[in-house]
């Protein structure tokens, strides 16, 4: 019984420390090494066409096709996206933020998702107030 | 053979067509856009790529053959997936069978879920996998192989398989990594019946594949390299509990390859060869599937 009662706060304490984990801001989880690194595609025009039809093809179901976010999606045009620097956001689409509904794209190519972060650069900023996003 | 039975035999086989059609009709109504981009291309090894959350993906994957000594079969497979969360995807399928000079059966359905229980990506991500599934012995749709299943199963007519219903929970393990472009997926599966006395049985799938390229083209297109991406697989069965190992197994093995379109649509195609003289010569895989995308969105009322 005892040996029960143990494994049943194991589980409770990893399930309440995966828990507070998660609901951090992702950007705090963020390797300064993956923080550091460089885009090799940052501002060729050929990697933000490319980068824009991943986009449409992967993104725009959850972000929208202006990528300035759908229902309770955040936009990708916000001060957060805008701020992060590319090591974050490639960091970001390699693990995503499971447990606030952002999956995971390392199934996607690395250099794709460097497209898609050349892509993100171009955009304008979000329309919309912000803190809306 | 008498005329009330060819008469139920046709209805059968045209309601496993009939219920194709219509899914595939519903399915190539919608404009949305969709890309299944990340999945492997793979029949039986499962990868660490969950459906993404919102998603539903509807699935067609066949299988065709004509084993030595037995009659001709194909067995349709139809496949519902949906991503509840990002670490969380639910998978229903409904499966039926029709072989030459026999009849066509519904064979049976499965539920199954998949977890990851990681938060992060690591160099190797493990994903949990557990299956009820109420299928009988006429079952031939390969999508996985487990003990010591023969070839000499597939001679026995459909009328005495389908009465032997098996009713069973299967785990599995997968395991899947990412290294230059490529993706090697592992599954350790068991599996125990649950209304008959059988023991635990065992199986493996292993799996490599790769985009033909991993660089997006400024032009949209659907035939190009990026859209495709080939593979191999091998699969097969361990045995059971007291008797484990390959013998009196079957195993396969053989290359795949998967085309995505930007219209939304996947085309999967695969001949696995029979490793050993308990397996079937060559089983022909041929898939399709759309994903609609945020299928949740259609029950929001507002933005």
């Amino acid at each position: 019984m005892k040996g029960r009662n143990w494994i049943l706060a194991i589980l409770l304490t990893t399930s309440a420390l995966c828990f507070a984990k998660a609901t951090n801001d992702w950007l705090r989880s963020v390797p300064q090494s993956d923080r550091d690194r460089v885009n090799p595609y940052a501002g060729k025009p050929e990697a933000v066409a490319a980068g824009a039809i991943l986009f449409h093809n992967n993104c725009a179901q959850c972000h929208g096709n202006d990528a300035d976010g759908k229902f309770s999606r955040p936009s990708v045009r916000s001060n957060e996206v805008r701020n992060a620097t590319d090591g974050d956001l490639a960091w970001l689409l390699k693990n995503g933020d499971v447990y606030r509904g952002m999956p995971r794209w390392s199934g996607l190519p690395e250099q794709e998702r460097w497209q898609i972060i050349a892509y993100i650069r171009s955009l304008e900023p979000s329309t919309f107030a912000e803190g809306q996003k | 053979m008498s005329k009330r039975y060819a008469g139920w035999r046709t209805r059968c086989s045209i309601q496993i067509w009939l219920l194709s059609v219509i899914v595939g009709c519903l399915t190539f109504g919608w404009t949305q856009i969709a890309n299944a981009q990340q999945e492997p291309p793979y029949f039986v090894t499962y990868s660490s790529v969950l459906e993404e959350p919102g998603n539903l993906e509807i699935e067609n994957q066949n299988i065709a053959a004509a084993p030595k000594n037995a009659n001709r079969f194909f067995a349709p497979t139809l496949e519902f997936e949906y991503g509840v969360t990002a670490w969380w995807t639910a998978e229903a399928y409904v499966q039926g069978q029709t072989t030459q000079n026999d009849s066509a059966v519904f064979t049976g359905f499965r539920f199954e879920n998949r977890f990851r229980p990681l938060p992060r990506e690591h160099w190797i991500n493990p994903v949990l996998y557990i299956e009820y599934e109420d299928v009988n012995k006429a079952d031939k749709s390969f999508l996985e192989v487990t003990g010591n299943d023969s070839i000499a199963t597939l001679q026995v007519p459909n009328a005495l398989l389908r009465k032997e219903v098996e009713r069973s929970v299967e785990g599995k393990l997968i395991l899947s990594s990412y290294a230059k472009g490529w993706n090697f997926s592992e599954n350790i599966i068991s599996e125990k019946a649950v209304n008959e006395a059988e023991p635990w049985e065992f199986g493996y799938a292993l799996a490599a594949s790769r985009p033909l390229t991993l660089v997006g083209s400024p032009n949209s297109c659907v035939i190009c390299r990026q859209n495709i991406a080939a593979g191999a697989e091998l699969f097969g069965g361990l045995g059971t509990r007291y008797n484990f190992g390959l013998k009196q197994t079957e195993q396969y093995a053989g290359p795949t390859v998967a085309m995505n379109t930007p219209q939304g649509w996947t085309f999967k195609f695969s001949p696995e060869f029979g490793l050993n003289d308990n397996s079937v010569g060559v089983l022909w895989r041929f898939g399709a599937s759309y994903e609609v995308q945020q299928f949740r969105d259609w029950f929001r009322r507002k933005k």
